[in-house]
């Protein structure tokens, strides 16, 4: 499926599965992430998110040495989870496999379940498990994943039906969510966001060390979707067999509404309109005014950017949402880059730039940014749009760097970065009309005071 | 406090004055309690990283080689080859029919495109599992580009860092001896243990000039392959961070009879002392170095010590809590602290050993922590109950530091400010004060409680 042409890898544009799936984990209130595998597992994707997010991320491992290699990872991982109940008062706990323990033939469920029977005794956590080998899919398969199996795994049975909406965003950031509920609220709709990670990834200065941080989808907020109007999820990747929506639908018959990452005008228009037929209220004013500002923005900045050549890069979704959002505005997609492989990538990007341009951008799947950089020098882009590691390469041919999406490692405040929605996407044509400014004045010699 | 400390690890925590001391350390972390170490992989990486001329190419899926791109501050005065990351990115089919052929492949395909001096190939979880033989495909590899292809043993679940920093020393020690030393001379060393953050090893191996002793080879910031292969020619090692090339040290030792000294950049008396240990080593041999290494002392001392005192106004009584990777680093940090009035309260590290930790009592003020592999449960609780201002770690302890409202000095890998030397005592400083004494803690919830007690900040 990989449309790179190389054996190797070179600086990869995608991160391994299960941190995706920890990170859907630190969506869930009172969870705890737990990976079951060798500690550097972790340890590094604890790292990796801490730099983005500037937040403790505390993730659990069943830390397996040479021993539980040959013999089974099984009493780590019960011993883990025991710990992880008395220490972490954990309410919830997400275990996600690696590589090692997939490869050694570790049957998590089967462990979990003699698990819950050794225990019957104390007060049990809900333990979610996923099947997360690093050599399979990335990251945001990791997340899906994850997200699926809590809506498999804890939903057990039709809820009440209320008036409620079930909205899977996908893996925005704490902003976006932050907006997301604002949303919800003012369409006076009680709401399930599955995971939520708007509150645990970006908490206030606190005077005690939260255990688990608060915030995150609740259990009874996950366990009443079953009885949800209808779930919203976002993202046109196919990446799975069964999405958390589709699960939903298929045992308790939520209608499913697979929208794209509302990123851009007409992305967004299709997550307000879905937003009014599945609770019968009109957009509020509010939101009205927004998109009124946004065209009006379009207009105003429209020039600076008409014909911009920008490569796009990073996950799937979030590249099909951008490329979407640029092609609005009058920009070129040149390429659509991913280190991901998903069936629809292509016709994803057709759709989302059907009407707009005579053919949807090149796209590649599977690439890394060596790849990427060896078509940049024919493409002769004028910017990058995508996350930080791809500045050696913005730097390299002399373009700006859009910045946006995850991990944003070399800069400041990337969980409070807005995408979706009016009010994202208005933020990001400000950021992205600026960066284009900026490089202008700065190439000019006369050193314009007006632009 | 009780609350936070798993009863597994009780006799990893030790507070100073508080009976005999003794503490278990030099074990696998305790499975569910969010250990701040990583694995054997992460040792071996971090320490063969900054040779820039070298392809390392990490054996397994994706996520290895992505978390460790780029992720040191690891300088180099020329190629950057250390600064890309390469991975044969393993799928399912690989884990299920074996890697070794996409590993040679991508071996073949990488050094065609990068013509490296040299290659590290490096074994991640899985390779042991399915039974790659790593090796073998480097011998392969190598004898049809004509470079040597090292396979470094370190799959990650093999033990902790310690295991992983041995496994590189191995690697290492496969390309000592193979250069030509005839032009070494006999008043000449090896830095091994230092990584060039921020460019940390030019500012020691200034102060070796200036004492007329040559460096054969950085092992391994701003690291040359070349140079390593004539490491053996050097008539002296002087080993930093000790956990991380002390067994090269000794492989060479007994096979080349090169002697070596343990020394450390970080601090005044430190910084002093390693020089003068040099000098001292070579004074029978190079008539007039002592006065030298004195000289270089006395140059560098007059510009720093009128500026740290400035600091140290600011900074005096404040309580500074310090964990860090090697218990050699806190050492040295000790000392820097008492310099600029500070009180370390506790201290930690990843990877001590027994003796590590006997120092560390014996130099440390009655009353102080001290803890092995700990984890942010017990490092939080610590913090708020020892009412710290200054944390000094790395990335994974920062976020812990900064939510509860407390200082942090970023002594890791991934720093940019060079942090050794005479030059790095004084950023160290800067960095230390900037963070203690910036305005904003008056606005965080602890600081903030005390205030309207009208206790102060």
């Amino acid at each position: 499926m990989s449309d790179s042409p190389y054996i190797s890898t070179t600086n990869a544009c995608k991160l391994c599965t299960p941190l995706g799936a920890a990170l859907a984990f630190r969506g869930v209130e009172g969870a705890i992430p737990f990976l079951h595998g060798s500690q550097g597992c972790a340890t590094y994707m604890r790292r990796y998110i801490i730099s983005h997010f500037r937040e403790p991320m505390d993730i659990a491992s069943s830390a397996l040495g040479e021993k539980q290699a040959v013999f089974g990872g099984g009493p780590n991982l019960k011993k883990g989870i025991l710990n992880v109940m008395s220490k972490y008062g954990a309410t919830v706990v997400g275990v996600a496999s690696t590589c090692l323990t997939e490869t050694i033939g570790d049957d998590v469920p089967r462990l979990l379940s003699e698990f819950r029977k050794e225990f019957a005794d104390l007060p049990l956590p809900e333990i979610v498990h996923v099947s997360t080998p690093s050599y399979a899919g990335t990251h945001m398969e990791g997340w899906h994943a994850a997200t699926a199996a809590l809506a498999a795994q804890l939903v057990r049975e039709k809820a009440p039906a209320t008036r409620r909406v079930n909205l899977i965003p996908g893996f925005v950031s704490p902003a976006d969510l932050r907006y997301f509920k604002e949303i919800l609220a003012d369409f006076d709709v009680a709401a399930t966001i599955l995971p939520d990670i708007s509150e645990t990834m970006d908490r206030p200065a606190l005077l005690d060390y939260e255990k688990i941080p608060k915030g995150g989808t609740t259990l009874a907020a996950i366990q009443a979707m079953s009885g949800a109007l209808g779930s919203i999820e976002c993202g046109r990747a196919d990446h799975m067999a069964e999405t958390a929506g589709a699960n939903l639908n298929r045992r308790f018959q939520v209608p499913n509404h697979r929208i794209g990452t509302p990123i851009g005008i007409r992305e967004s228009d299709i997550f307000f309109e879905t937003l009014e037929q599945l609770t019968g209220r009109t957009t509020p004013d509010k939101y009205r005014d927004e998109r009124g500002r946004l065209v009006d923005a379009y207009v105003d900045g429209h020039k600076y950017v008409a014909g911009k050549r920008a490569i796009v890069y990073g996950e799937e979704d979030f590249v099909i949402g951008m490329v979407a959002f640029l092609a609005e505005i009058g920009v070129k997609p040149i390429l659509a880059a991913t280190g991901a492989t998903c069936k629809n990538f292509k016709a994803a990007l057709a759709e989302v730039t059907a009407g707009i341009l005579p053919t949807p951008p090149e796209a590649r799947m599977g690439v890394d940014f060596h790849d990427i950089a060896e078509q940049a020098g024919e493409l002769a882009p004028d910017i990058l749009v995508g996350h930080s590691k791809g500045y050696r390469y913005a730097k390299a041919m002399g373009v700006p760097l859009l910045r946006a999406g995850f991990p944003i490692h070399d800069r400041f405040g990337g969980q409070r970065m807005l995408h979706v929605g009016y009010r994202g996407t208005q933020e990001l044509f400000d950021r992205l009309v600026n960066t284009i400014l900026e490089r202008k004045q700065e190439d000019s010699a006369v050193g314009y005071s007006y632009l | 406090m009780e609350q936070a400390i798993f009863e597994e690890r009780r006799d990893q925590i030790h507070r100073t004055g508080d009976g005999p001391f003794e503490l278990a350390c030099n074990r696998d972390s305790l499975a569910g309690a969010v250990s701040q170490r990583a694995c054997v992989f992460c040792g071996s990486r971090v320490v063969l990283y900054p040779i820039a001329d070298a392809l390392h190419l990490v054996h397994g899926p994706i996520g290895c080689a992505v978390y460790t791109w780029d992720i040191r501050g690891a300088l180099s005065s020329g190629p950057e080859l250390h600064r890309l990351s390469f991975s044969t990115d393993l799928q399912e089919k690989d884990v299920i029919f074996g890697g070794e052929k996409k590993l040679k492949a991508a071996l073949l395909e990488l050094i065609e495109r990068h013509k490296p001096k040299a290659a590290f190939v490096y074994a991640t979880c899985i390779v042991g599992i399915i039974g790659d033989d790593v090796a073998a495909v480097c011998r392969s590899v190598a004898a049809t580009t004509g470079i040597p292809v090292i396979p470094v043993q370190s799959e990650g679940f093999k033990g902790n860092k310690r295991e992983g920093y041995l496994a590189a020393c191995r690697a290492l020690f496969t390309l000592a001896g193979t250069g030509d030393v005839s032009d070494v001379s006999p008043v000449s060393l090896n830095i091994l243990g230092d990584f060039n953050l921020a460019g940390e090893i030019w500012i020691i191996r200034d102060y070796f000039k200036r004492m007329g002793v040559e460096v054969v080879a950085n092992i391994t910031g701003d690291g040359r392959v070349e140079d390593v292969k004539r490491c053996h020619g050097a008539a002296l090692n002087v080993v930093q961070c000790s956990g991380s090339t002390m067994e090269l040290a000794k492989m060479m030792q007994e096979k080349f009879g090169i002697p070596f000294i343990r020394v450390s950049y970080l601090g005044i008396e430190d910084m002093a002392d390693s020089l003068y240990a040099v000098a001292e080593h070579f004074k029978d041999r190079a008539p007039g170095i002592m006065e030298r290494a004195q000289q270089v002392v006395r140059e560098e001392l007059a510009v720093l010590l009128p500026k740290l005192k400035e600091y140290r106004k600011d900074l005096e009584g404040k309580k500074v809590a310090i964990y860090v990777g090697g218990a050699f680093k806190a050492f040295s940090l000790i000392k820097a602290f008492r310099h600029l009035g500070m009180k370390v309260v506790l201290v930690g590290s990843q990877t001590g050993t027994k003796e590590d930790y006997e120092e560390l009592a014996t130099i440390c003020d009655p009353g102080t922590v001290i803890v092995d592999d700990s984890n942010p449960l017990e490092l939080s609780k610590f913090v708020r109950e020892l009412d710290v201002d200054l944390f000094v770690g790395g990335v994974k302890e920062r976020p812990i530091a900064h939510k509860l409202g407390v200082g942090f000095c970023d002594h890791n890998h991934e720093r940019k400010e060079a942090l050794e030397g005479f030059v790095g005592m004084l950023n160290f400083a800067k960095e230390v004060h900037a963070s203690a004494t910036s305005p904003i803690w008056r606005f965080v919830p602890r600081r903030e409680a005390l205030i309207k007690k009208g206790e102060g900040i």
